[in-house]
């Protein structure tokens, strides 16, 4: 099992939903972060004082998969979520040594599903 | 016995005498003094105190329909994204203030200066023509006739018609933000101001054609909300939808409003300030006259506001808050033109039928891919003119005699009416094709839409360079 963290661009979740349920992922957990890699940041100002906003915000996708799912997961994410500029994000992939569903117990691969 | 009897005849005496006397001092009294004489003081006093109430009355009437500009600010910034909010409050900020000085400098003189039948020629700078306002009808001897029936000073009559100018201005905002260049906007708002509302207003309100041709628009159904309206969609069509509003198969994307709060509460700022905008449009303290109006404007919001509840309801699924508060500003536009002519309950059906009409045209401009994030050509544009049909259905000669006549529904015929929509096709026409060359210029001159990237980000950024909520995290988009 594994657990997959992408970081990828928020007006690009749309389009990375859709290519995941197309690839019949349909569980995730999506959270609100800042982050940066590559990308530089961007100037504001507040009243005549200027500043570098260099933390931009993103989306984080965690997604937990069983082995055969690791490819498709992955492919769907970067089908949905490349633009080819720097900012597109990033993907991760952790290893899960155990998963459990709440209302069943169920274990291991059944309860990712 | 006999003392007690003594008493009563000694007292009964006394009082007779006592009112016997009265009456005589009284006599003399009034046969001596003449009434007091009607002086010319008098009757200038009284004369004053008059104008005196009609110009508090047009003043704080004005302020009203000022404060709207708040309502139109708070309903769009919360319809439309948080990433917009500071573009969408400045755009309706500096709107006013563009018109404060476009109205000043030249389009008071274009509406209400005496002229030709489409313009006014006379005093059309800075509000320098001759007038010796507050006379009125024959005693008015200056160059803006139009606005002789009302006797309040010139300045009253200016900023009262002021405010009028900046709400029409401020319709624009809505329906093309999110994705409009400031500059472009800016640049706009100063033509519709000084040149389009005025030349349009002085057909119907300023002794041009439509006036003499017999429509009637009480206080802008069509010089004001459908001039609003048409600039709007002539600007809608060249803008484009927003990034991802339409889906590739044709089908609607929300997007979704950032608060319901604000835009729940700019509705209830403009209800407020519509008890401005139509009992104020007397420009005159009539008592009879401003407690009727401000009861056919109410009762139009009321019921505009329960038929777009139902209607939404049955169309949607639920009760819809931004539909309901959309059918509320439908019924206040509809009824702005009849709201002096008509009765209350003929004013509660026309807030029945606009509640109707704005939920189906929101949905068919979506329909037919017009993006208009916050309703406004369903309220403005739809319900100005069908407000000023109303007239030539609802109107009354007993109402307000000597003025629209009966309309058809009251056995006048199909004259208001005909009047009434040759008026709304005129303004219709002229409005949408002079706003039509005019974004077309702006586009060909200093672009009209931000960047793609520009609009992802947020005109906040992208125009202003600041964010309205630097410090919230709720950017997760759907």
């Amino acid at each position: 099992m594994k657990l997959i963290i992408a970081v990828i661009q928020p007006d690009k979740l749309t389009d990375v939903k859709k290519a995941l349920f197309e690839a019949k992922v349909h569980k995730m957990t999506a959270l609100n972060v800042i982050g940066c890699g590559q990308q530089m940041g961007y100037k504001e100002t507040y009243r005549g004082a200027p500043t570098e906003v260099n933390l931009l915000k993103k989306v984080e996708l965690q997604i937990a998969v069983n082995e055969s799912f690791v490819e498709p997961t992955v492919n769907a994410i970067i089908k949905g979520a490349r633009t080819g500029t720097i900012g597109d994000g990033k993907i991760f992939i952790l290893d899960l040594p155990e998963c459990i569903r709440i209302r069943t117990g169920e274990r291991g691969g059944e309860a990712i599903g | 016995m006999e003392r007690t009897m003594n008493r009563t005849l000694w007292r009964t005496a006394l009082l007779g005498a006592a009112l016997g006397s009265l009456l005589g001092v009284g006599r003399a009294l009034g046969a001596d003094a003449a009434p007091p004489a009607f002086t010319q003081e008098m009757a200038t006093a009284i004369g004053d105190t008059k104008v005196a109430l009609d110009t508090l009355w047009v003043m704080v009437t004005g302020f009203l329909v000022f404060f709207m500009n708040l309502g139109f600010a708070m309903v769009e910034s919360g319809l439309c994204r948080a990433k917009n909010t500071v573009n969408i409050l400045a755009k309706n900020f500096i709107v006013f203030a563009i018109a404060s000085i476009a109205f000043w400098l030249l389009g008071w003189g274009l509406m209400f200066g005496d002229g030709t039948g489409l313009v006014g020629l006379k005093g059309l700078f800075c509000v320098t023509g001759a007038d010796n306002s507050p006379a009125t009808g024959d005693g008015y001897a200056g160059v803006y006739s139009a606005l002789n029936w009302t006797g309040v000073p010139i300045w009253a009559k200016f900023f009262f018609q002021l405010v009028f100018a900046g709400t029409a201005a401020t319709i624009v905002s809505g329906a093309v933000a999110e994705r409009i260049k400031f500059h472009a906007f800016l640049v706009f708002s100063f033509v519709l101001v000084a040149f389009m509302y005025p030349v349009t207003g002085h057909w119907v309100w300023g002794g041009g054609w439509l006036q003499k041709l017999g429509m009637w628009d009480f206080a802008g159904s069509t010089v004001v909300h459908s001039v609003g309206g048409w600039a709007a969609l002539a600007g809608v069509l060249l803008l484009g939808p927003r990034l991802g509003k339409y889906r590739a198969d044709g089908s609607v994307n929300p997007i979704f409003g950032h608060n319901m709060s604000t835009t729940a509460l700019g509705v209830f700022v403009l209800w407020f300030g519509w008890f401005g905008f139509n009992p104020g449009s007397t420009m005159a303290a009539i008592a009879a006259d401003i407690g009727r109006i401000a009861v056919t404007t109410n009762a139009a919001a009321a019921a505009a506001t329960l038929s777009a509840t139902l209607v939404a309801w049955k169309l949607l699924g639920k009760p819809d808050l931004s539909m309901m508060l959309n059918g509320c500003l439908a019924g206040l536009v509809a009824v702005t033109a009849p709201c002096a002519y008509i009765g209350v309950g003929s004013a509660t059906v026309v807030g029945l039928i606009a509640g109707v009409l704005v939920v189906l045209a929101v949905l068919f401009f979506d329909k037919v891919h017009l993006d208009d994030p916050v309703g406004a050509l369903s309220v403005h544009l739809v319900n100005g003119v069908f407000g000023t049909l109303a007239v030539g259905l609802f109107a009354q000669d007993s109402i307000m005699p000597n003025t629209t006549g009966n309309g058809l529904l009251f056995g006048g015929g199909l004259k208001l009416l005909g009047a009434q929509a040759t008026g709304a096709a005129a303004v219709a026409l002229f409005t949408f094709a002079v706003s039509l060359i005019v974004w077309a210029a702006i586009k060909a001159a200093v672009g009209l839409r931000v960047s793609p990237a520009e609009e992802v980000g947020g005109l906040d950024v992208g125009e202003h360079g600041m964010e309205a909520y630097p410090d919230f995290q709720g950017f997760l988009t759907k």
